[in-house]
Parts: structure tokens; C-alpha cells; sequence
């Protein structure tokens, strides 16, 4: 019986000790849940979750305080994405956010109009607006998240959020419209 | 001869040939129509890049579009006249959407530009990287459908080539371009040839030409018979749907299996197709860039189906006007093969370097149906050259399970249309794939560009924050100095300052003085006292 004991203390005692010893060693730096909501994000970075920016709606989320239905870019693909990951169900997206855009946008700047007051580039989450004071600004297209983060602060009303121009390297085959002829079994 | 011992690859379909509809007559020459339209896009890789400008005349064969990059093709004027314009034009791809083009308006003259590389009387001459150069600058792309830029195919280590397999099998029915360009150019082709092995310097040189091609394997035979290459013969392998496909082709050859999403580099072979080795010959021999190629226009929905020799650039329309024009009722026109073609919305699109073939269907010579549900019947997969599972990659891409399917190596399939022709439920099967391939993808550039906005915004944050930094600091600095400032006046009580001592010492000057007067007037008063008592 006391051999038992002791021989169970022993073991429970020794192994304690690996498992504290690796929680040192081991240690995670960051939280990695974080990360991995952090990638399912569509990184437009536009707040309109309430928080600034992904990482920090991320790191909500991660906590607890937030749902996973305030972010209007991902839309529901984004809701799947992070129901799978932390094994919630999914939830219709909040509509108080927004809606979901049909296509993706990307800021344009009219450069007539343009008048060089910088104030879009301090807008931008991204840095996907150049220029400098009084120097005509442009929108990097490639690098615009569509966050609509510049129409707002644009003093002029000169920049328009617009569908991305289509290019043959973006187009995708339609899935085939198949008809199917035999009538379901009523 | 030496008998080769063939390897054979999974599956294939026998299929009707149809080939001897457009072999009745020799290969026709047309002239250059009126206008001319040259898509920046005519291969795989980068597109080219303009170096004309609209007005600029130019002459037959002169530049107008360098490769950009790497893996990129030059564009040459097909024959002389204006450059009227550089703008989207439509182009022959199932989107319909645009590409920059372009466009040259013919003088009639066909006159041949100045200043083009002269032909070199004897290739042994040069050396592999200038023939390679040679090659790149003659604009010469894959002719056989893929137009995969040939000198990226050619500039590799030395020595890393045991087999250069030249293509010849033409299995597509319809499709016979190849097979002319073999009979009427053989000499032309063996030409070429000896370029590559001068280039590549393999051990051994196959011929792939499929045993339905009895005239152009005899042509070939004889050409290699006068000009004595080493280490080269044509094998004739069985007429067997798709084995002119790469992977197939150097599978029955060298019974080698190039990897899963390899090339055939890695496993010591280069592939080239007759075609594009005829336009290495003209490119380095006859010193012509590439700005013709063999067209076969055919189908049961033009009048006189034959193979022309057009100008890139051309119209289809003006291509199936040259063979005589549609019959009535035609329904499809297709840019390819009838198994791996792709529907054209119209025929006002130009005749690109990857098109072999043109081919114009009545609805009688379609296989149209409406499609049922799949009966697991597993057809497909007896069929699959790439010895991939069709039904469950329907079943993935019909339910936008990537992972799935890329796990069943959806990217391996090469969309010969075998699955979709032994189908017995009819459902259009490689048009999934296609879809599903386009969809992967279009979400991984999604996510690399969402992954750059992360960075992006990462680092945006950290300027701002070093900004906001850097402003405490230098703002704690001028405070600092300020204060410094003020301790330093409040010391100066003690230590001796020369300006105040200079005040105190002006004071103590006029002090002095006013003793002084005050002694003098003190002194004269009492004088003047003393001397009047």
C-alpha cells in the first residue's frame, strides 16, 4: 500500500517536473489562436468591424468579446472560415457592419481634381495611396484593399470607389450550367 | 534501323481521325490580308512589350514587341505597312475580353525591313547561348498549341539532356498541320533539328510520329537519310488519343514518367513539336522571324477544308473566307481540336501563334447533350491518360472542395477531354476542372495579396508609431535644452558674468566720477569760504 503511494508520488512528482520544465522551455510567445483568425481574415483593414483594424478584431475574437459575423468584406465565407476554426456555427453577418459588396472595389482618384492635400494618404491603411503636399496623389491598384477609407476624407470628393478593371490573367471558367434531365424522384 | 521498344501510357481513346478531309491539297500561301491585328499576349509568360507607336511605319519582320522577362516572346510586323493603333482588341479565348494589340494597316507592298539578322550560312559556327538568343529573338513560341516561349526550353546546363524528343504525333482529330508541314518540309524540320542537338547536345533524338501518317513518315525518314544525324530516328507509334500530349509522347518514347508537377527537364528530356522546330530552321537559317505558321481550317462547316500558311495576325474570318467560307447552318467555331478546342464568341478575333487549327462544326458534328447524374460507372478513369480519379475530382469541383481536390491532383490533369467523351451521363467534366483550377488559382492571389495587406499594414503601423516616437523624442529634447537654458541664467548669480561685469565696473567708473566732481566742487567751496571770511 505505502509502496503504492510512494511509488505514484514519486512518478507524479517526477513527471510534474518534465511538464513544468517544458511549459519554460517550450513556451509559446504570442497566442497562436490569434494568428490563425488573424490569416482567415480578408486584411482590408477597414474597420468596420469597430475594431482598428483585423488583427486587433482578431485578437477580440480570440478573448471572446466579439462575434465572428462583423466583418462585412469576408461576408459569409469569412463567418464559414472562422466557424470551422473555432468550432462555432455559423451566424448570418451582422448588417449593422454592412453588406457584403457584390464585386471587390478599389479606390480611383480623379487627378484633375486632385489637389494635393495628402489627406488620403493618412487615410490609408495600407500606404496604396502615393503622392505628396500639393503633388497630384494615385491609388497603387494592386496593393488597395477596397477599404473605403479614403472617399471620406477626401476634401474634394475626388476618389471613387470602382470595380477592379478585368483581366484575362483574373478570369476564371464559369462552372457549366448543367441542366439535368431526369426529374427528381417525387 | 534499330527497332524501338515502345512504353504506352494509361489509358486513350481511338477516335475517328478525320484527317484526310484537309491533306487533299498541299499547304497554301496566303497573302497578308488589310489590317492586321497582334495581341501583346500570344504566349505563356509575360506579355510582350510595344516599341512602336501608332504612325511608325514599319516593314516586314521588323520588331515590334520585346519579350519582357524571362519567360516573354517578341513580336514581329507580319508584313509591312502602318501602325494605326495599339488598343484592346477582342482576342480568341473563351472570356471574349480584350487584350492591348497591335494593330498594323498593310501598304500592299510586303516589303521586307532593313536592318533584320542576317541568315547564318553555317549554325556549328555559333555557340548555344547565341543561337538560344537567336531563337528569342525570332519571337518562336511552342507551335503545337501550348506557345510556351522555346528559348526558356532551351537555355539549360549542358550535358543535362539524355533525350530531345521532337513531336510529331498530331493525335487530335481534325488536326493536320503537322502532318503537312512533315510531307512538303521534312529537309526544313531535320534542319531544325540538328540546331536543337547542336544546342542541347542529347544522346539520342526521337521523332513521335503516329502510324495513321504514313506519307510524312516516309518524308522524315528520307530527310534524315540525307542529312546523316546521328543518334536520331523517327519512331512510329500507334495512332492512340492523346499521345502527342508531352508527358504522353515521352512516356511512349523513353518509357520515363516526368513527376507530378514537374517538367520534363528533370528527367533529362526536352520536347519540341515539328512546327516549332521548322521555325527554329526558317529563324536561324533563313534569318525570318516568326510571322507565319501552318493553319489547318476545317470542319464539317467550311466549304473546303485545307491547310493554309497565314500571317499571324490574320482574322479567322479571313482564314475560313480562304478555305472557301462556312457552309450553311455551321454552329461552332472552334480555336483547337474538336477534344481540346475552345469556342470562339466570333471570328473577328486574330489568328495567334498557338493556333493549329481552326474548326467550324454543323450541329450534326456536335456532341451536345443534356447531362445526367453521374452513375459511378468509372468510365472516366480507365480512360485518364494522367491516371487521375475524374469522378472525384467532379464530385470536389462541383462542391468547391479545393483542398480535395488538389489533393487528387486536379493541377496533373491536362484537360485532353477523354473523361468528357466516354462520359455516358454526358456531363461536360473538363469544363469543372477548368473552373475549379481558374478558382484555386484566383483565391491564392487573393490571399497573397491579403497577405501583403497584413504586411503592409503591419508596417504602416510601425512608421507611424516610430513617427509618433520620434516626435516625443525630438519635442523631450527642445524641452530639455529649454530648461538647461533656464538653470544656466539662474547659476549666473554666482559665477562671475563679464556683461554684469562690465555694468558694475561702468557703475563703479561713474561712481568714481561723481565722487570725483562732488571732491572738486567740496574742495572749491571751501576755497572760495576760506578766502572770503
Amino acid at each position: 500500500m505505502l509502496t503504492a503511494i510512494i511509488s505514484i508520488g514519486l512518478l507524479a512528482a517526477a513527471l510534474g517536473l518534465v511538464l513544468g520544465y517544458a511549459s519554460i522551455r517550450f513556451k509559446v510567445e504570442g497566442d497562436p489562436i490569434v494568428d490563425q483568425i488573424d490569416a482567415v481574415l480578408p486584411q482590408t483593414q477597414c474597420g468596420q468591424c469597430g475594431f482598428p483594424g483585423c488583427r486587433p478584431y482578431a485578437e477580440a475574437i480570440a478573448r471572446g468579446e466579439a462575434e465572428i459575423n462583423r466583418c462585412p468584406p469576408g461576408g459569409e465565407a469569412t463567418i464559414n472560415a472562422l466557424a470551422d476554426l473555432l468550432g462555432k456555427e455559423p451566424i448570418p453577418l451582422d448588417e449593422e457592419r454592412g453588406t457584403t459588396p457584390e464585386e471587390p472595389l478599389i479606390a480611383f482618384i480623379n487627378e484633375d481634381i486632385c489637389i494635393g492635400c495628402t489627406l488620403c494618404i493618412q487615410a490609408c491603411p495600407v500606404d496604396a495611396i502615393i503622392g505628396a503636399a500639393k503633388q497630384m496623389h494615385t491609388v497603387i491598384r494592386d496593393e488597395c484593399t477596397g477599404c473605403d477609407l479614403c472617399p471620406p476624407a477626401c476634401p474634394v470628393d475626388c476618389i471613387d470607389m470602382i470595380p477592379i478593371p478585368k483581366k484575362l490573367d483574373d478570369w476564371v471558367w464559369d462552372t457549366p450550367k448543367e441542366k439535368l434531365i431526369v426529374e427528381p424522384a417525387s | 534501323m534499330t527497332l524501338h521498344k515502345l512504353g504506352h501510357f494509361h489509358g486513350g481513346l481511338h477516335l475517328d481521325d478525320h484527317k484526310a478531309e484537309s491533306t487533299g491539297q498541299p499547304i497554301e500561301p496566303q497573302p497578308p490580308g488589310k489590317e492586321l491585328v497582334l495581341p501583346l499576349r500570344q504566349h505563356i509568360g509575360h506579355d510582350a512589350e510595344a516599341v512602336v507607336k501608332p504612325g511608325d511605319r514599319v516593314g516586314k519582320g521588323q520588331l515590334i514587341a520585346q519579350p519582357f522577362g524571362d519567360i516573354s516572346a517578341a513580336i514581329h510586323a507580319p508584313t509591312s505597312g502602318t501602325v494605326v493603333a495599339i488598343e484592346g482588341r477582342p482576342f480568341p479565348h473563351p472570356s471574349g475580353l480584350p487584350v492591348e494589340s497591335i494593330v498594323i494597316a498593310a501598304d500592299g507592298e510586303d516589303r521586307w525591313a532593313q536592318g533584320l539578322p542576317a541568315p547564318v550560312a553555317d549554325f556549328r559556327n555559333l555557340s548555344a547561348p547565341e543561337l538560344t538568343q537567336r531563337i528569342r529573338e525570332a519571337g518562336i513560341v511552342g507551335l503545337g498549341g501550348a506557345a510556351f516561349p522555346t528559348d526558356a526550353k532551351l537555355r539549360i546546363d549542358k550535358n543535362s539532356i539524355s533525350t530531345l524528343v521532337i513531336n510529331g504525333a498530331e493525335c487530335e482529330p481534325w488536326i493536320t498541320c503537322d502532318d503537312m508541314l512533315m510531307r512538303e518540309q521534312a529537309s526544313g524540320i531535320v534542319s531544325g533539328i540538328a540546331i536543337l542537338q547542336h544546342i542541347l547536345r542529347p544522346m539520342e533524338t526521337l521523332i513521335g510520329i503516329e502510324d495513321n501518317k504514313p506519307e510524312a513518315i516516309e518524308a522524315m525518314r528520307q530527310a534524315l537519310a540525307t542529312a546523316r544525324l546521328d543518334n536520331t530516328e523517327v519512331v512510329v507509334i500507334p495512332t492512340l488519343y492523346p499521345s502527342g500530349g508531352e508527358k504522353q509522347l515521352i512516356k511512349i518514347l523513353t518509357g520515363k514518367e516526368v513527376p507530378s508537377g514537374g517538367l520534363p527537364l528533370q528527367i533529362g528530356v526536352v520536347c519540341q513539336n515539328v512546327g516549332t522546330t521548322f521555325a527554329i530552321f526558317e529563324a536561324i537559317v533563313e534569318g525570318k522571324p516568326l510571322i507565319e505558321r501552318v493553319v489547318t481550317v476545317t470542319g464539317d462547316g467550311v466549304q473546303q477544308p485545307h491547310n493554309l500558311r497565314l500571317r499571324i495576325g490574320t482574322p479567322i474570318s479571313a482564314a475560313i473566307a480562304a478555305a472557301g467560307g462556312y457552309v450553311e447552318g455551321v454552329a461552332e467555331l472552334l480555336i483547337g481540336g474538336p477534344m481540346m478546342g475552345v469556342a470562339l464568341p466570333s471570328d473577328e478575333v486574330p489568328l495567334i501563334k498557338s493556333a493549329n487549327c481552326i474548326l467550324a462544326s454543323t450541329p450534326a458534328n456536335l456532341r451536345r447533350h443534356d447531362a445526367h447524374p453521374c452513375i459511378r460507372c468509372g468510365e472516366c478513369a480507365t480512360v485518364c491518360p494522367a491516371q487521375l480519379l475524374p469522378q472525384q475530382l467532379y464530385w470536389y469541383a462541383r462542391a468547391k472542395d479545393h483542398d480535395k481536390a488538389e489533393d487528387h491532383h486536379l493541377f496533373d490533369c491536362i484537360e485532353c477531354g477523354c473523361c468528357d467523351y466516354v462520359c455516358p451521363s454526358h456531363i461536360p467534366l473538363v469544363q469543372y476542372y477548368r473552373h475549379a483550377k481558374g478558382e484555386i488559382r484566383h483565391l491564392r492571389k487573393e490571399k497573397e495579396k491579403a497577405d501583403r495587406a497584413r504586411i503592409r499594414h503591419q508596417l504602416r503601423e510601425e512608421r507611424l508609431a516610430r513617427e509618433k516616437a520620434e516626435r516625443a523624442a525630438r519635442l523631450a529634447a527642445k524641452k530639455a535644452a529649454l530648461e538647461k537654458k533656464k538653470a544656466a541664467k539662474q547659476d549666473a548669480g554666482d559665477t562671475p558674468d563679464p556683461k554684469k561685469d562690465a555694468i558694475a565696473a561702468a557703475l563703479e567708473r561713474a561712481k568714481a566720477r561723481k565722487a570725483a566732481l562732488q571732491q572738486e566742487k567740496a574742495g572749491k567751496t571751501a576755497q572760495e569760504s576760506n578766502e572770503s571770511p
